[in-house]
């Protein structure tokens, strides 16, 4: 089915119910119960969960299948979301014509810096990358670009966004004034009230959604492709590689720019549910961040950079929002002094302090599961598997590269 | 004309001359071996031979066409397949897949983007793996990372791997270098029945003379970087210019 075998169909289908029902799934608090701030089904967080997801999936197509680690991915997302803001300004709110512009105009500068990027390979390739997202992070921030042609090209440090003065051509009388794919308000959601459980279905997370289900499918395609072939066998021996008569120069250039297109649809996602774009976004953490979502998750696996951004993204916005006072609530039950003490303890956690966090969780899962999310999974199913099947089962338990 | 012809090739390492006036003529359909003492120049000149290096003088002519000045993959289009001293495989990936590489390689080049065609659907591809696998009695293993295996194991799959390309040229670095006796006999017998059943030039380095004299239709004795004689087995043992330089210890 979908020229894909029985086991990734599997995988498909499961990502694809996943990302459906994530209204749901992400909402097993009841509203106003103590846990309710652990539900991550709100509209903005399940519209990161999408966009991250195919920023990671396509970085995880180059350092996954070639082991070349961009560290200037972020560079391609700022592109991207320049792209669709632009068409705002120029045509009018629908999404439609900015996101293709964001994966063209986002491939077009990939080229560029992969082609002299990937003269170098391993640490020197990394840097390169850097020293290119900081450029263009720089640029962008000071709108150098836009002083030396005349006119705002990112409007600096402000951001760009759409004003009444923009010409918006194509706007209609009766046209939504926020971003919309024919009339279809990102912004709108529906409610569904079921006892005391609020599900939200928001019109921008299940485009964002779709969105990343179709790339997720090329992704797998892509694995599964001769070409996919070819650049693992430039991650495992690029001297062989070369003395089977393969270039591996075209290979790398030809997945380094699809990767930077998966960014620049991302960044373009992210303006189409909120109309701004701003410098910050090509900042070298955001660049940092996918490669610790695509670690997290499962490097070279299909199904790791999703669960990485996934997690990523959701802890960051939990741990985030816990305060002291949630400390307190949660710790009341013990003697005053001990409540203090447990607050103190975990106060550095918490908040801004999210970074610490997720420093100590990326160095646990790189130490105990170098695999990551899907190794910790694998392990969990082979340990049921044995649990349930008994010994002789056991021995049979698959080798198979992880996917 | 031999289909592999060596002119006056020279090279130099900062003070040292590696190779000086290298004249060698393979031809087609032989088994040519170089052999020489440790240092010879060797290794540097099959280096020449594939784009590795580029020689400072001379000339390196492969089927009328001269091969210097291009890239390892280019050379390797041209019908010119090389064995490392230490195996060079895919070791992440299945034997399988080991074996698909080179063959997609021949048939599409050194650069083709089919990325969303599934591999499983290129059933001639397939077809031509699992063949050659055959011949390698290596069918079994096809699902093991290539990695894992032995070292003869790994040197049977590298030759398999140059041969699905079916090459004019084959040329080997020391193939049973730091293996032990029953891998290097079961090497010796692979090449003789390659040697035997297909219209393919092997040229190949080696030391163990038990490999040579097995294999070499011709040999050519290097010593310090210039073929000291050329001439046919036999008369390779009874020379005393080469017991001198080279065999005096072992043959
Ligand atoms: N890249 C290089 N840079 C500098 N010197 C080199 C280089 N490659 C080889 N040499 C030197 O050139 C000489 C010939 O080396 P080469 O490896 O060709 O010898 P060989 O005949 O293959 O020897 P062996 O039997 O030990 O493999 C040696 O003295 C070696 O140290
Ligand atoms: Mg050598």
């Amino acid at each position: 089915m979908l020229g894909l075998n029985k086991k990734d169909v599997t995988l498909l289908t499961f990502v694809a119910v996943l990302a459906l029902f994530a209204p749901f799934i992400l909402n097993p608090f009841p509203e106003g119960s103590a846990m309710a701030q652990f539900n991550a089904g709100y509209p903005d967080l399940m519209q990161r969960f999408a966009i991250f997801g195919i920023f990671a999936i396509g970085f995880n197509l180059l350092f996954g299948l070639t082991g070349y680690l961009s560290f200037g991915h972020a560079a391609f997302l700022g592109i991207g979301s320049y792209a669709v803001v632009w068409m705002y300004k120029l045509l009018d709110y629908n999404v439609l014509w900015g996101l293709p512009l964001a994966v063209v105009i986002s491939g077009i500068f990939a080229l560029g810096i992969g082609y002299v990027s990937l003269r170098r390979s391993g640490i020197y390739f990394s840097i390169l990358t850097l020293a290119f997202a900081q450029m263009m992070f720089a640029i962008s921030y000071s709108d150098l670009l836009g002083r030396f042609v005349g006119t705002t090209i990112t409007n600096g440090e402000t951001g760009l966004q759409v004003y009444t003065s923009d010409p918006q051509i194509l706007l209609g009388a009766n046209e939504p004034n926020t971003p919309h794919l024919f009339g279809l308000v990102m912004n709108n959601s529906f409610f569904l009230e079921v006892g005391a459980w609020q599900f939200t279905f928001n019109v921008g997370y299940y485009f964002s959604a779709i969105v990343m289900l179709v790339m997720f499918y090329l992704s797998v395609r892509i694995f599964r492709s001769p070409f996919g072939l070819m650049l693992r066998a430039i991650k495992s021996n690029n001297t062989r590689m070369s003395y089977t008569g393969l270039n591996p120069r075209p290979y790398t250039l030809a997945v380094f720019v699809i990767s930077g297109m998966y960014a620049g649809l991302a960044g373009g996602l992210m303006a189409a549910m909120d109309p701004l774009a701003g410098a910050e976004r090509m900042q070298w953490t955001a660049s940092g961040e996918v490669v610790l979502m695509t670690i997290l998750g499962g490097t070279g696996t299909l199904i790791g950079p999703v669960l990485g951004a996934g997690f990523i993204k959701y802890f960051e916005n939990i741990f985030s929002k816990i305060n002291d006072n949630v400390l307190h609530q949660w710790f009341s039950f013990m003697p005053d002094g001990l409540e203090d003490a447990m607050v103190f303890i975990v106060h550095p956690f918490i908040g801004k302090g999210w970074h610490l966090t997720l420093g100590i969780l990326f160095m646990l899962v790189v130490i105990f599961l170098p695999g990551g999310l899907v190794e910790g999974g694998q392990r969990l199913a082979a340990w049921i598997r044995s649990k349930r099947g008994g010994a002789e089962e056991n021995t049979k338990s698959s080798t198979e590269p992880a996917e | 004309m031999g289909i592999l012809e060596i002119k006056d090739v020279g090279k130099r390492f900062g003070g040292l001359q590696a190779l000086s006036d290298v004249n060698l003529s393979v031809k087609e359909n032989s088994c040519h071996a170089i052999i020489g003492p440790n240092g010879a120049g060797k290794s540097t000149l099959l280096n020449c031979l594939v784009g590795k290096l580029i020689p400072d003088s001379g000339s390196v002519m492969f089927d009328g066409q001269s091969v210097l000045g291009r890239s390892p993959y280019e050379i390797n289009q041209m019908g010119i397949s090389r064995v490392f001293q230490t195996p060079e495989i895919f070791g992440d990936l299945t034997v399988m897949e080991n074996m698909l590489i080179p063959i997609f390689a021949k048939r599409d080049g050194a650069f083709r983007m089919h990325a969303i065609e599934s591999v499983l659907a290129e059933k001639q591809v397939i077809e031509q793996a699992e063949a050659m696998l055959e011949e390698m009695n290596m069918a079994d293993k096809r699902h093991m990372h290539a990695a894992a295996m032995s070292r003869g194991d790994k040197r049977r799959l590298e030759i398999g791997m140059c041969l699905s390309q079916e090459p004019r040229l084959l040329l080997l670095d020391e193939p049973t270098a730091g293996m032990a006796r029953a891998d290097t006999n079961n090497t010796i017998d692979l090449l003789k029945e390659i040697k035997e059943e297909r219209d393919i030039t092997i040229a190949i380095i080696e030391h163990d003379m038990h490999v040579v004299f097995s294999l070499a239709d011709r040999i050519t004795v290097l010593a310090q970087g210039t073929p000291l004689v050329e001439d046919d087995p036999q008369n390779i043992r009874g020379n005393p210019k080469v017991r001198e330089a080279y065999l005096g210890e072992s043959a």
